[in-house]
């Protein structure tokens, strides 16, 4: 077998396809935080909390009503993305006028209470959940074993991400999206319903963090904390890419998902840190971020 | 002319009210004094020290986010990076417990100083989100140092002579030099919010684009109140490892950063007594609900809602509005 760069192929492969999944989903939840930062101005720390709902919720459907993972895929994002335009409606939008601290705060403050909550019925251990029966099966590359259901998280992943830059970029109502984020008082005028808009902006991404959940639940172990650890690295994630750009966090996600492996298979002690590294050389060099505008 | 008359006057009460505000300020920190000084023999030594450690803590929190307006979000960072200094230093270097912490506190004022200048390129939320990235490298680096112990941290770190000669095994004794330590910072503090560089930063956060048109360096004013900061909060941190014995994960986690957030936000932001009495009811809290598990995250999750919501001037500020009078 030929050696790679010292590296077994097969060994290297195998973390570059990880890398690909740590990138699918950063780059969703750097999405949803902002589609969510760009309209409503609300840096969402709860987005890692909806991320680890997600998962809960379809473990929930599993396990009490026996609802397999196709239909947790459809109806946990639904569920929990209603949950997020009752917390917008109730809470959120009681904030708009105020500094963007008090935004972050709240949303922290939520964070807080769902992960207590679960972890207080659950512990932290972690709950299984297996891959679903269709993707079970492993495929021969020639070069490596590719699972199948791993395959499929990130063609999901890309589609989804794909689809929304489509929707906000190309279509009547991402223009609308856009539009009102410049100058909401206008956009209203033209008899556009700014408000439910941004209530329902909310829920679409709270539900693609919920629907990243789902995706993850079979990979990783369901726990409260998925979302915790996880959205540090996002926060990152954003400021490297810049939060203007859709396109900038799918490419920042999947980028940094990809470094992060290669640190892990080169120079094991770095990988947990490299993101804040890059981070930290972004700042220097263009403190903007990699596809955002200055401000 | 009205106008112009009627800020003449208003000038004339501030001055005058000013003066009557440091003597109304010095007489509640002569009531603190003399409370910290009964209060061990009331209540818990060791209860007391940490309720002062983490009031320092977020008097040092304070002055960044009350006064410079700057939203750290990874504060644990300088907080349990001096912790860990300082238990390093007392343990392995044999440093007197004042070096150790004096030792502790530079680490941190280092770390303030490479983290504030890369984290005032951003503004807002992205400042934000940005000191809580650092934070979390600082959190991996000591989970993996060699010097940190991992999970278990330095533990067992000797409370030693102070200056080589005064032996602070005894609590009370201890009890004394924390209250000068925490007091003392928190008088320092207080002298930099009311001092001109401090009605700078006031100026910054009110408005950054009329204090850059009047020719201050607002970077250069940022990076000083980020690294003053993060220089007491490395003296709260430094101090605790010597009264606990212990530095650990759980003061450079990123919930320790939330949790001086907590103790601002709910004693008052932007006050001078606000973060002490948060850092009481916080603590306080803590301790009785220690029992119950994750109910303490699910109550500090709702302290942060109802606060934030309801009662965004905290403890301290309604009370002050109350009075009249800025506390």
């Amino acid at each position: 077998m030929i050696e790679l760069i010292g590296i077994p192929p097969q060994v290297l492969f195998g973390q570059l396809l990880l890398g690909l999944i740590n990138g699918s989903f950063y780059a969703m939840l750097s999405l949803g935080l902002a589609i969510i930062f760009g309209l409503l101005n609300i840096v969402n720390f709860a987005h890692g909390a909806q991320y680890m709902l997600g998962a809960f919720v379809a473990w929930f459907l599993l396990t009490y009503l026996g609802l397999g993972y196709w239909w947790a895929l459809l109806l946990a994002p639904v569920i929990v993305g209603a949950f997020g335009i009752v917390l917008e409606r109730l809470l959120i939008s009681r904030l708009y006028r105020l500094d963007h601290l008090y935004g972050l705060l709240l949303t922290f403050g939520l964070a807080l209470i769902l992960q207590g909550i679960l972890r207080n019925q659950y512990g932290m251990s972690g709950l299984p959940y297996s891959v679903p029966q269709q993707l079970a099966g492993v495929r021969n590359l020639g070069f490596m074993f590719l699972p199948d259901y791993r395959a499929w998280v990130i063609v999901a992943s890309l589609t989804v991400c794909l689809a929304t830059w489509f929707a906000i970029e190309k279509t009547r109502i991402g223009a609308h999206l856009r539009a009102a984020n410049e100058n909401p008082t206008l956009v209203g005028a033209f008899g556009i319903n700014v408000p439910r808009m941004i209530t329902l902006t909310y829920g679409f991404g709270v539900g693609l963090a919920a629907f990243a959940g789902v995706l993850a639940a079979p990979i990783y172990s369901v726990n409260p904390n998925m979302g915790a650890d996880l959205i540090i690295v996002v926060f990152a994630v954003v400021v490297i890419g810049g939060m203007g750009s859709i396109l900038g966090s799918i490419v920042t996600g999947f980028g940094l998902g990809l470094i992060e492996v290669l640190t892990k298979v080169f120079y094991p002690q770095a990988s947990s840190v490299v993101i804040f590294v890059i981070m930290a050389l972004v700042l220097m060099v263009k403190p903007a971020g990699l596809f955002g505008r200055a401000e | 002319m009205s106008a112009a008359n009627g800020a003449g006057i208003a000038d004339g009460v501030t001055v005058r009210a000013s003066d009557a505000l440091r003597a109304h300020h010095a007489t509640i920190f002569a009531a603190l004094l003399a409370a910290g000084l009964i209060a061990p023999f009331i209540l818990y030594p060791v209860f007391l020290m940490k309720v002062m450690c983490f009031a320092l803590f977020a008097c040092a929190f304070n002055l960044l986010l009350g006064h410079g307006g700057l939203l750290s979000f990874g504060h644990a960072a300088y907080f349990g990076g001096a912790s860990y200094i300082c238990a390093h230093a007392a343990k392995a270097w044999g440093l007197t417990p004042e070096l150790a912490i004096l030792t502790g506190t530079a680490a941190a004022a280092l770390l303030g100083v490479a983290i504030g200048s890369l984290a005032i390129r951003r503004q807002g939320i992205y400042f934000a989100m940005v000191t809580l990235a650092f934070a979390q490298m600082v959190y991996f680096i000591s989970v993996q140092a060699p010097f940190t112990g991992g999970e278990d941290g330095i533990q067992a770190v000797p409370r030693g002579e102070l200056f080589g000669l005064i032996s602070l095994r005894s609590d009370l004794t201890l009890y004394f030099v924390v209250l000068a330590i925490t007091l003392g910072g928190i008088i320092m503090i207080y002298r930099i919010v009311h001092s001109p560089f401090g009605q700078v930063l006031n100026a910054i956060r009110e408005n950054e684009a009329r204090a850059i048109s009047l020719g201050y360096r607002v970077n250069g004013y940022k990076l000083a109140v980020f690294i003053l900061s993060a220089t007491f909060a490395g003296l709260a941190g430094a101090t605790k490892a010597i009264v606990f014995q212990l530095a650990s994960l759980t003061d450079v986690h990123w919930t320790m950063s939330g949790e001086v957030v907590l103790m601002t936000l709910i004693g008052g932001m932007g006050t001078v007594f606000g973060p002490i009495v948060g850092a009481a009811v916080i603590v306080t809290m803590q301790n009785h609900l220690a029992t119950f598990g994750a109910w303490v995250t699910i109550m500090q999750g709702c302290i942060f809602v109802v606060c934030v919501l309801l009662f965004r001037e905290g403890i301290v500020g309604g009370l002050a509005r109350w009075m009249r009078r800025p506390l």
